[in-house]
């Protein structure tokens, strides 16, 4: 199947991004299904999806787990199967790959995959405790390490090995929030300058408030299909033709690499190689900015650069809304925000509304192929999704 | 010494506990692990022996951690790094006794054990730190 599509995607939906105060996970991720089920008139949905999968982190947020059944329920899809996928901030990364699965099975035709988090209504503290579980406990919380500490550990290791400058870090904060100013779905809709970012204060050196994503509340939706009948839901389909996953060590201690995520690497191996596309076909990406590390990182573990020069291509411009190849024109993790359980899928509305052109005033012309990089935790889990029009 | 014992993080720190590093030593291929582990992630093998560690290394990286979870907020900023021990094995921890100014990769740091009472309901797990030579 090199090359050829895996699933269609048929329809997506997202549920504005921010502070959702007074709604809860199954009541947010219902937003995402009505925009979905709006923008795609020929679906039934109560008879034509056979099976939901939905990524969601924490039920501690909210005292709920079961999010599967919960969810489904208020979809209006009462009694298909319905399951939660967790892999930390990857968990919708992986319940799409769960609805490839699914469809490439032949089980099922139709299949709804998405993804929620419900988190501002918690303290800061909290948040900090819950997003520490995707961590590593006995050797990494016990000794203090904090969930931006992890990634501080890599940018430290990572400027020491490349050069790489805090400044180079806050231009990434500069370019995901421009892009994010321009998405109305955004939380955080505003620019923001290099000194902004540079001064604001140390959450973990070398890691300031603004090298870190946001708390957010938010879910997102995609309803994919076997490709030879996506054309009966869609006369705009977009292909799913690479899908990769892999993990790695929970500790980044036990790693042989601090300044790479090996998962991501593979990952997109095998993507790449399922998708059969060179790295210089992909137009546009939506990449796991949870750190502005990350997203520096991410471009050399794609392959959008060699390995140490991540640095350099942020700086070069190329990455930007207008440059070569644009990433995270949504605004990223940083800007649209990051409620954990729903980035996965929402990376791929973002592609999904690029190559679809719909994505308003921050749409880049002439797409064909994007890639969405989502990974659980401190890369303890990675998954890439390559993505075609026709 | 200790062969009976069971190779899991509970026996880890109740080594520390008793001022001892110790790692599980693969019987078949002689791979290290630190923490222990109960199958050899290198040849699947499920016999070990405990093997003290040199409790010296180098830093391979660091933090100051300024925003903490409720337990460690008093003690901020800290810092904590991952240490390069021998045979190529790693493991983080807090560095203390040092002005964070003076915090470098590469320098050489040592174990110290803090095998005061856990105040903590669980785990019943002391802590180590590691200071410079």
């Amino acid at each position: 199947m090199k090359g050829k599509p895996l699933v269609s995607i048929v329809s997506a939906g997202l549920s504005k991004f921010g502070k959702l105060e007074g709604m809860y996970v199954r009541e947010i991720f219902a937003e995402a299904v009505k925009e979905a089920f709006n923008r795609c008139p020929n679906l039934d949905p109560k008879k034509d999806i056979k099976a939901l999968f939905v990524g969601h982190m924490g039920e501690s947020y909210e005292h709920q787990g079961h999010t599967g059944a919960t969810v489904a329920d208020w979809a209006g899809l009462l009694h298909i199967p319905a399951t939660r996928t967790e892999t930390a901030c990857a968990s919708s990364g992986a319940a799409l790959r769960a609805g490839i699965f699914a469809v490439l099975s032949g089980l099922c035709d139709v299949v709804m995959v998405g993804g929620v988090e419900k988190m501002t209504h918690r303290t800061t503290p909290e948040v900090t405790e819950f997003l520490a579980m995707a961590s590593d406990f006995p050797f990494e919380q016990w000794h203090g390490i904090t969930f931006p500490g992890l990634y501080a550990l890599m940018a430290t290791a990572h400027m020491h090995k490349y050069g790489t400058t805090e400044e180079q870090l806050a231009m990434v904060a500069v370019k995901n929030h421009h892009n994010g100013f321009l998405n109305p779905k955004a939380h955080m809709q505003r620019e923001v300058t290099l000194e902004k970012a540079l001064s604001s204060r140390v959450i973990a050196w070398p890691l300031k408030l603004y090298d870190c994503s946001l708390i957010t509340d938010g879910a997102s939706c995609l309803i994919i299909t076997k490709p030879e009948i996506a054309k009966k839901y869609t006369d705009t389909p977009i292909h799913i033709i690479g899908s990769g996953q892999a993990s790695d060590s929970i500790g980044i201690y036990e790693r042989e690499s601090l300044t790479s995520l090996i998962a991501a690497k593979i990952a997109a191996k095998q993507a790449y190689e399922m998708a059969d596309v060179k790295i210089e076909d992909i137009d546009i990406a939506e990449v796991h900015d949870c750190f502005t590390i990350a997203e520096i990182i991410a471009y050399e573990d794609l392959g959008f650069c060699t390995l140490g020069e991540g640095g350099h291509l942020m700086e070069s411009g190329e990455t930007q809304l207008e440059g070569r190849l644009p990433v995270n024109t949504s605004g990223g993790l940083k800007s649209k925000g990051h409620p954990v359980g729903a980035t996965g899928t929402a990376q791929a509305y973002e592609i999904y509304l690029q190559l679809t052109e719909q994505a308003d005033k921050r749409q880049v012309k002439d797409l064909k192929t994007g890639l969405a990089h989502n990974v659980g935790g401190s890369g303890a889990t990675a998954t890439v999704h390559i993505f075609r029009r026709e | 010494m200790g062969e009976q014992l069971p190779f899991t993080m509970e026996q880890f720190y109740k080594y520390i506990s008793q001022g001892k590093l110790m790692g599980g030593k693969c019987k078949k291929c002689g791979k290290v692990h630190l923490p222990p582990r109960p199958l050899c992630d290198n040849c699947l093998s499920k016999e070990f022996e405990w093997t003290e560690i040199l409790e010296k290394g180098k830093l391979l990286t660091y933090t100051i951690i300024h925003v903490a979870p409720p337990q460690f907020r008093e003690m901020v900023p800290y810092a904590v790094g991952i240490v390069q021990l021998e045979n190529g094995l790693k493991i983080p921890g807090m560095i203390i006794n040092v002005e964070h100014e003076k915090i470098k990769i590469g320098m050489e740091l040592t174990l110290q054990f803090d095998t005061s009472t856990v105040q903590s309901q669980w785990p019943q797990w002391p802590r180590y730190h590691f200071k410079p030579v």
